[in-house]
């Protein structure tokens, strides 16, 4: 498969492959190629793509990575995409024992691909439809003029992360097939149905009294009439979607943010897994490279590299370390038995350390040949690094990798440690990592005060907007939506209306002589 | 290859907004102590994409380390924080060659290329440190690369303990840098800029004058391979400076704008043979001179000695409120006729934009 390597590498590649599915990784077949610097800095701009539409951006990202490049501030060693197959780029000029670490890397990449659940939902002929969306965009430059389209590419870009990374797995608006059957107003759709516990036909009466039942079903409906003219009739976190049915936008304009909504979801489980999919990739890459790939002149080049991907600097979590760290720990505490209801309650810090000594499998395990790598298997396919952190980080680990909490102290204008405790790290890094780091916003109403207005709002889970960006953001949005567009947040703890209505940009408090939207999400 | 066109696409964007926003940064001075030795780093508006992002209350974050609580973290908590910066501010820092800045400029103002006079190019030799070799002198040995030679030695060998790792070079483990000479072209031009730094020149003025000759600076950098300049600061005597004095020098007294003028012409005899040399002289004063003699004096020396061998005389005149600014007007009745004398007033930070223009739209 690995069609333009040359021989002696492609034999490596071959063996590597061997080793790595002997280790129990199971990858789609992977196509390597060489490339020169230049060459990976654009692929790399065009976010592993060898094909992608024309946007300025690209060339901005470009110049970034090329600039840090020669200023020596960061070097790319390895390309992914996920694709079947799946396709990975090395650079040319490097040593030949970095081409074979990172195609062991690569190998781990691509089995994370695979199997994890959160990406069981992408498209894995991605590689042709990008280069779909780029023939497809570049049609619409010609046809409607560059500025045209890329202005219009520019708006659907700054609304690209109000997505719903999680809508991919649940159907929330999908036809019930029994209630289908049921006789109904067409358009309405049936009120759902009354609780119903299950129960024994004697006893039914009393477990589920038709009174209480009667009630509920008349409460449902009253609510569906009640609802019935509201647009949307929940709120709604897919925002682009909601756009795509809702705003009036010509065909061109559609196909473009579907375009844009496509990549993102695209994107978005790559964002989720970040530190799970590095830590796991570097986790094998160090396993198959120290117990097979390895020659002893290579091995000093290999180390001072591997250590420079797993290297910490202050006030900076490195993904590839954090995961493999983990890994590494649920390895041992699987292995040792240090998890479960007696070892969580043992208090006893002395049992706690010698805990399993003398468990730990002897010699070397091939494949899930402990309790520990059945443990870790299992958790590369359905945690999220959201849940990884969430189940796996404990206080002794946070320990041994010398966590701390940091913030920025307005006084100076530094960032400063502020302590060590448990509870603080493991809630900041959740907040960090849960929807990307970014802020819940969902549609509350798309026709504010029957005038055909939008109206947005923030789930507020600590966090305020940044208002300059909002309101840029708004300007954006109203080009879409053509009508005033309105977005609830709360600053310092009073809840705003921003408002956009293609004019000029407005605020004011919210308090009761202000109309409420259809929804809230407080 | 692809990404070419939209890497054009982006600096035609960049070069497009740093050109709306020209008249702001030729009157603001945003840009003054921003330039390096070749580029400048100029923060542009409105080119990054909006997003809704957290805002500052959310700058915290989880690192790690040694670090006692208190210490500083040394981040700017990129990539870390919640607000992650990836985005990059709105404000986007870009950098441009001066060159590029001074070609915007050069668009904008509508500007002339300039036609040097006398082509004679003179070259000298520099030595670029780039390579590396087997000997050479200690000071430049190349440690890393050293080391990690003797380190795979003593592997090979057997010779290494971790336990003791102690690594001696040999001979023949070491490697030093090495240089090449590379031929680069010397100046051929030299700009001469005079101030009157009496004491009716106030820091609003000397402000006014900083961001003018950065302008001027600019633009005649872009059309001559290298340049040199020369400062010379006057009241009623005239003296040679270096560039940080001469924009930060507080003098009193009166003025008698002829020092200047003699200072320069002794200059340039001595140094700056005119058939060989593209000669600027700027003088920027208030136009309060002591004496009509000397400013007669003044215009003497220039239509004798100054202006025949020149490409051009620039005079700036800044507006002060002690200043009579009668010497611009003296200028103008007794140096007629002569093309390479360029008179501008700069009453404000405003009127920069035209000055620049008048200096320079005849391409001299």
């Amino acid at each position: 498969m690995s069609s333009s390597l040359p021989t002696d590498l492609a034999k490596e590649a071959e063996s590597l492959a061997e080793h790595c599915r002997r280790e129990g990784l199971d990858f789609y077949p992977t196509v390597f190629e060489l490339l020169d610097t230049e060459e990976v800095n654009q692929i790399a701009a065009y976010g592993g793509f060898p094909q992608r539409y024309p946007h300025w951006r690209f060339g901005m990202e470009y110049e970034r990575l090329r600039k840090q490049h020669t200023y020596g501030l960061g070097k790319i060693y390895e390309i992914v995409i996920n694709n079947d197959p799946c396709y990975a780029y090395l650079i040319r000029d490097s040593a030949f024992v970095d081409k074979k670490t990172v195609i062991a890397h690569v190998y781990a990449h691509c089995d994370f691909f695979k199997n994890n659940i959160w990406f069981s939902q992408t498209n894995r002929g991605m590689m042709d439809e990008m280069a779909n969306h780029a023939t497809r965009i570049r049609r619409y430059i010609e046809r409607h003029g560059l500025e045209t389209v890329e202005k219009f590419i520019d708006t659907c870009l700054s609304l690209e992360n109000l997505i719903d990374p999680h809508s991919a797995f649940i159907h929330r608006n999908r036809p019930h097939r029994q209630r289908m059957a049921e006789p109904s107003a067409p358009d309405a759709g049936p009120p759902d149905r009354a609780t119903r516990f299950p129960a024994k036909s004697y006893m039914d009466r009393y477990i589920n009294p038709p009174g209480v039942i009667a009630e509920e079903v008349r409460e449902a409906a009253d609510q569906q009439e009640r609802d019935k003219d509201k647009l949307p009739a929940k709120p709604v976190q897919d925002i682009m979607l909601f756009l795509l049915a809702h705003a009036p936008l010509e065909d061109w304009q559609a196909d473009v943010l579907a375009v844009v909504r496509e990549e993102a979801y695209y994107f978005a489980p790559q964002g989720m897994t970040k530190i799970m999919n590095e830590g796991w990739a570097s986790y094998w890459h160090s396993t198959v490279m120290t117990n097979y790939g390895l020659r002893a002149d290579e091995l000093i080049t290999y180390a001072e590299h591997h250590a420079g991907t797993l290297a910490t600097s202050p006030g900076r979590l490195n993904p590839y370390k954090l995961g493999v760290e983990l890994f590494r720990d649920i390895e041992r505490r699987w292995n040792t038995g240090r998890h479960g209801a007696d070892y969580e309650r043992c208090e006893d810090m002395q049992a706690r350390r010698e805990w399993g000594k003398g468990k730990e499998p002897a010699g070397r395990v091939v494949g899930r040949g402990s309790p520990g790598r059945e443990k870790i298997f299992e958790v590369r396919r359905i945690y999220n690094d959201v849940t990884f952190l969430d189940e796996f980080l404990t206080p002794e680990f946070a320990d041994d990798q010398k966590l701390y909490h940091y913030r920025y102290d307005p006084s100076t204008g530094r960032m400063v440690v502020v302590d060590r405790d448990f509870d603080k790290i493991k809630q900041q890094m959740l907040f960090m990592l849960t929807n990307h780091a970014q802020p819940y916003i969902y549609v509350l109403d798309g026709n504010y005060r029957n005038r055909g207005e939008l109206y947005l709002g923030q789930r507020h889970i600590g966090v305020d907007l940044d208002i300059k960006y909002a309101i840029e953001t708004l300007k954006g949005l109203q080009k879409i939506w053509r009508r005033p567009v309105h977005l609830r947040g709360l600053i310092d703890g009073e809840p705003i209306l921003f408002t956009y209505d293609g004019q000029q940009s407005s605020q004011q408090k919210i308090d009761d002589s202000v109309d409420a939207p259809a929804h809230s999400v407080e | 290859m692809k990404i070419h066109k939209d890497h054009q696409r982006f600096r035609q964007i960049v070069r497009g907004k740093i050109r709306e926003d020209l008249r702001k940064f030729l009157t603001r001075g945003e840009l003054l102590g921003r330039e390096g030795k070749h580029v400048i780093s100029i923060p542009v508006r409105g080119i990054d994409i909006p997003h809704f992002r957290y805002g500052d209350n959310s700058d915290s974050g989880v690192g790690s380390g040694n670090a006692q609580p208190g210490d500083g973290t040394d981040a700017d908590g990129e990539g870390v924080g919640p607000g992650g910066t990836q985005e990059g501010h709105h404000i986007l820092e870009v950098e441009v060659t001066l060159d590029e800045l001074a070609d915007i400029l050069g668009e904008e103002l509508e500007l002339p290329r300039i036609e040097p006079k006398g082509r004679k190019r003179i070259t000298s030799e520099k030595d670029r440190y780039s390579g590396i070799r087997q000997t050479g002198p200690e000071s430049l040995r190349h440690f890393r690369r050293t080391f990690r030679r003797a380190l795979r030695r003593h592997l090979m060998a057997g010779t290494y303990n971790p336990q003791n790792p102690r690594i001696i070079f040999e001979r023949r483990d070491k490697l030093y840098r090495s240089w090449k000479t590379v031929k680069e072209p010397q100046s051929n031009a030299v700009i001469v800029y005079m101030m009157d730094v009496s004491g009716s020149m106030g820091d609003e003025q000397k402000e006014l004058v900083r961001l003018e000759a950065f302008w001027i600076d600019a633009w005649l950098r872009r059309n001559y391979q290298g340049i040199e300049s020369r400062y010379i600061v006057h009241d009623v005597r005239a003296g040679e400076v270096d560039r940080e004095t001469f924009f930060r020098i507080r003098e009193d007294g009166g003025t008698r704008i002829s020092s200047a003028f003699k200072a320069a012409w002794e200059l340039l005899q001595s140094h700056y043979e005119s058939l060989e040399w593209n000669i600027y002289l700027f003088h920027f004063s208030d136009g309060d001179n002591s004496s009509d003699a000397d400013s007669r004096e003044c215009c003497t020396l220039l239509r004798d000695h100054l202006l025949p061998g020149i490409n051009m005389f620039g005079y700036c005149q800044v507006a002060s409120a002690y200043g009579s600014g009668h010497f611009i007007n003296v200028l103008h009745e007794h140096v007629e006729d002569t093309e390479n004398m360029i008179t501008t007033r700069v009453n404000t930070k405003d009127d920069i934009y035209d000055s620049i223009k008048a200096f320079f739209s005849k391409g001299k």
